[in-house]
């Protein structure tokens, strides 16, 4: 276990410089010179230039990149062009406002999508069944801004359960969290019912049956822990997305985490800040797959970690 | 037999129709099903696949799939009470109460994310209303009582960490926890090996005996009947032909279907003082190949399976599944090669096609195969072919049979369009299928059929030798021995050599000249088969034949007697 955890260690440190070079390509070949952005439209050549020898623009790309590197063996992301800020302190800020959507919005999508695919699948070629796959289907193709405007419509401006936005109480939390869950409970809802069809087929299931146990204890403690596992391995596969959906949901609804901090900087061409968020993002979806498989032998007796 | 008259039935099955629900309406699947089942009584359902054995089980536990098939009509009757008319809240105490299952597949029957304990703790506690310790408790009985060593260590245990045959004592001992009137076993053995298989069988018996169960034994294994049945219901396709007692079945069988079935059995010591398989073509002079060249020579083979290693560490050692295995074959002969699963036969067939790494030598035709150019072993490959275990999974379903028994041509760049044409037509009928076929696909065949089309496509290419892998383990047993005499009379007429592998020690004795027994990856024991079969050196290879369930009930009852079954030891 302790091997295994030193390996995916390795592993994740690699993935995060193979993150950092390729990012650091993509930035250089955006268009928009920060230098430009920072000294405003009126400015003259000279404050441009000034402004570039500063941020050491000026120098080569390698050196450039090495200059990063060795910030980031220290822990140093570097700063804000725009805010003159350590972009460790902007992002470090806002991480707690970040995790909690997210904590919420996953446990907001599983509760929905398992709750359904089960259903469906206990109910299947019925038209419960139909209903939640064509609902399923509807939310995976609905574009997220939408879904925040449309619960925004309907829970916020006309029943007015819950806030238009901002951060704060619990209740601030629920819309966001749901615009986010909605969009992957239509993936797992699909994913748990196709599972869940198998398992009921299964032996084991047959054997339960005939040993007399009631149907809802067939399903729930026979069949739904051997279909639980591809949804665990999809939820660390599945954290790419959510980061994703952070940035339109941070956006739409005022939350002050690093999907808004990302816009902003993206406006500005911001680089350090939008390495540094791209970084903690592709930090999220490795802790998200090692968590994934740190779970699986304990909802499967028979992996074994090594 | 005698008996029944006087005792009342425990399980009543009258006028039983089943149907199915299918594209074009209902379909009969059973018609007019009826026995009784006496107290204590070991009643056998037996026939070929689709004969309705298992529906019937299915109906009698009400547990037949909703969506396809339903009782039309019939009443099902234990102890007096109607089980059709139970409620199903009411017949959830009698499934696993009253009435018990073990199925077929002890790999797939137990949850695989549940300890052997939870599982056996939950039809106790379902049933006899005790608390989870109290339960827990029985089930520890229960695997004592089907001999599992170490219970408290085996409750704990998932069922991945026990053998196919321990699981099996596992299902069987879940099954009788409750001490039900009736147990119905569906083919609990077919899934094992032979020495775990009489383990099992005997202790099937001696527990019904213990807790006065009657039993419901369905199988196709006419060995199998002979041994555990009182009585015996012959089904076929979906009707009963035929209800005797077990010694009228094999001494004089009413029906001509049993007939048939029986005659279709290979029994063991059959073929006792002859040399090589039957002749079957009597007109014709059997090809005589040079036996002095053999077709294939293997020497040393070795073949070993590197595990996953990790990134850091020391790498695992690698499994060797084949060790220093060598052996001939002569032009035109058959080596049956004959072990239990995990003995490394299917592997050194696989190593001898050349589909996985080995080391060693292997000669063809007298030249080795190492170190071949991918152009040289092409033409080597042409002279070996290979069937497998199962015709529905080895045929490509979207292409017609003539493309896939022409498709070794294409590969090997043989003749012309017209040539291969009259080539496919010409393989069909060697193997008595019509040359028509060809524009059909796969799905429109029987399991049989698909079997002559895998063995026409081996043919394709003129080989010297076949390596059949448990070709006919899927088939049933009439249209395995049409297969097998098929094979014998593509040998007699082509002269061809075979590799045959199967842990069917029967079939062995009737397709073989040599044999070799394989254990744990080694050859313990080889010769001719009438040495090997007549005279085995090995206590191994006595224990195999001494397993397998000999056809003939006086013979059984002997055999019991004698106590000659194989030993306990937990294999």
């Amino acid at each position: 276990m302790a091997n295994y955890l030193v390996q995916r260690l390795i592993q994740t440190i690699l993935i995060l410089f193979g993150i950092a070079a390729i990012t650091f390509l993509l930035l250089y070949l955006v268009p928009a010179d920060p230098a430009v952005q920072i000294a405003g439209r009126s400015a003259t050549a000279q404050t441009v230039a000034n402004i570039r020898r500063e941020l050491g623009l000026d120098q080569p790309l390698a050196t450039q990149f090495l200059r990063y590197l060795g910030g980031l063996i220290h822990g140093d992301l570097g700063r804000s062009y725009a805010q003159k800020t350590e972009v460790m302190t902007l992002i470090a800020a806002r991480i707690p406002a970040t995790i909690t959507l997210m904590v919420a919005g996953i446990a907001a999508e599983l509760a929905i999508g398992v709750t359904l695919g089960v259903i469906a699948a206990v109910r299947r070629n019925t038209l419960l069944d139909r209903i939640v796959m064509i609902a399923s289907f509807t939310t995976i193709s609905a574009p997220q801004f939408l879904v925040a405007l449309l619960l925004l419509y309907v829970f916020a401006a006309t029943l007015g359960w819950f806030p238009m936005s901002g951060f704060g109480s619990p209740a601030h939390v629920v819309l966001p969290a749901l615009t986010l869950g909605i969009l992957g409970a239509g993936w797992y809802a699909r994913i748990v019912r196709s599972t869940m069809i198998d398992v009921l087929n299964q032996d084991y299931v047959r054997t339960a049956k005939a040993k007399g146990v009631a149907p809802l204890r067939v399903v729930l403690r026979h069949a739904l822990p051997n279909a639980l596992l591809p949804v665990v391995a999809m939820i660390g596969i599945d954290i790419g997305q959510f980061m994703a959906g952070l940035v339109v949901v941070e956006a739409v609804f005022g939350w002050p985490g690093i999907g808004q901090l990302a816009w902003q900087a993206i406006q500005q061409v911001d680089i350090p800040i939008i390495m540094g968020v791209t970084l903690v993002s592709a930090l999220a979806i490795v802790i998200g797959n090692l968590l994934a498989d740190l779970i699986a032998p304990f909802i499967d007796p028979r992996i074994r970690l090594r | 037999m005698i008996v029944e008259a006087v005792t009342a039935p425990v399980l009543s099955v009258q006028d039983l129709w089943v149907e199915a629900r299918t594209p074009n309406g209902l379909r009969p699947i059973l018609e007019d099903v009826s026995f009784t089942l006496a107290p204590r009584e070991t009643l056998c359902l037996a026939g070929e696949s689709g004969s309705g054995k298992s529906v019937t089980s299915l109906a009698i536990m009400r547990l037949l799939p909703k969506s396809s098939l339903r009782v039309a009509r019939g009443s099902i009757q234990l102890s007096g009470r109607d089980l059709l008319s139970l409620s199903e809240a009411e017949m959830r105490k009698v499934r696993g109460g009253d009435v018990a299952m073990i199925f077929q597949e002890p790999m797939t029957s137990l949850n695989p994310v549940m300890t052997i304990g939870a599982q056996m703790s939950e039809a106790i506690r379902i049933h006899q209303g005790v608390g989870e310790q109290e339960a827990l408790a029985r089930s520890k009985d229960m695997l004592d009582a089907v001999h599992i060593t170490d219970p408290a260590r085996r409750l704990r245990q998932y069922p991945h960490e026990l053998s196919g045959g321990m699981r099996q004592r596992v299902m069987i001992g879940m099954a009788l926890s409750c001490r039900p009137k009736v147990l119905i076993a569906d083919e609990p053995t077919t899934a094992l090996d032979v020495r775990v298989q009489a383990q099992i069988l005997r202790l099937m018996r001696e527990l019904s005996a213990d807790f006065g169960t009657s039993t419901i034994l369905i199988t196709h294994d006419m060995g199998v009947v002979a041994e555990m049945a009182d009585r015996v219901v012959m089904m076929k396709t979906g009707r009963i032909v035929e209800t005797s007692p077990v010694d009228d079945i094999f001494l004089c069988p009413k029906a001509a279907y049993t007939r048939e079935l029986l005659s279709a059995v290979p029994r063991l010591g059959e073929r006792k003082g002859t040399d090589g398989p039957p002749v079957l073509s009597a007109e014709r002079e059997p090809v005589q190949k040079d036996a002095a060249a053999p077709v294939l020579v293997v020497r040393d083979l070795n073949v070993s399976f590197q595990q996953p290693g990790s990134l850091l560490g020391p790498r695992p050692a690698p499994v060797q599944a084949v060790k220093d295995v060598s052996f001939s074959i002569p032009a035109g002969q058959t080596l049956g090669l004959v072990g239990e699963s995990g003995s490394g036969k299917s592997t050194t067939g696989k190593a001898i096609a050349n589909l996985i790494p080995w080391t060693g030598d292997i000669l063809v035709g007298g030249r080795s195969i190492r170190n071949l150019s991918t152009r040289e072993l092409k033409a080597v490959r042409r002279k070996v072919q290979m069937i497998f275990q199962d015709p529905y999974a080895s045929l490509d379903p979207r292409m017609s049979v003539g493309a896939l028994i022409a498709e070794p041509l294409a590969i090997h760049g043989i003749g012309s369009r017209r040539e291969r044409e009259e080539r496919v037509a010409q393989v069909l009928q060697q193997v008595r299928l019509s040359p028509d076929h060809r524009t059909r696909y796969p799905h429109e065949f029987s399991g049989g059929q698909r079997q002559r089309i895998c063995i026409a496509r081996a043919l394709i290419l003129e080989p010297e030798l076949i390596i059949a892998d448990e070709s006919v383990a899927a088939l049933d047993v009439s249209v395995r021995a049409q297969v097998l005499d098929l094979m014998l009379e593509l040998q007699e007429s082509l002269g061809l050599a075979y590799l045959f592998i199967s842990h069917d020690m029967a079939i062995i004795e009737r397709m073989s000249h040599a044999v070799a027994v394989m254990r744990y990856g080694r050859i313990v024991e080889i010769g001719s088969r009438r040495e090997v079969f007549e005279n085995p050196r090995e206590v191994y290879t006595r224990e195999l034949m001494d397993a397998v369930p000999i056809p003939d009930p006086t013979f059984a009852r002997s055999k019991r007697r004698q106590g000659l079954l194989v030993s306990d030891e937990a294999i």
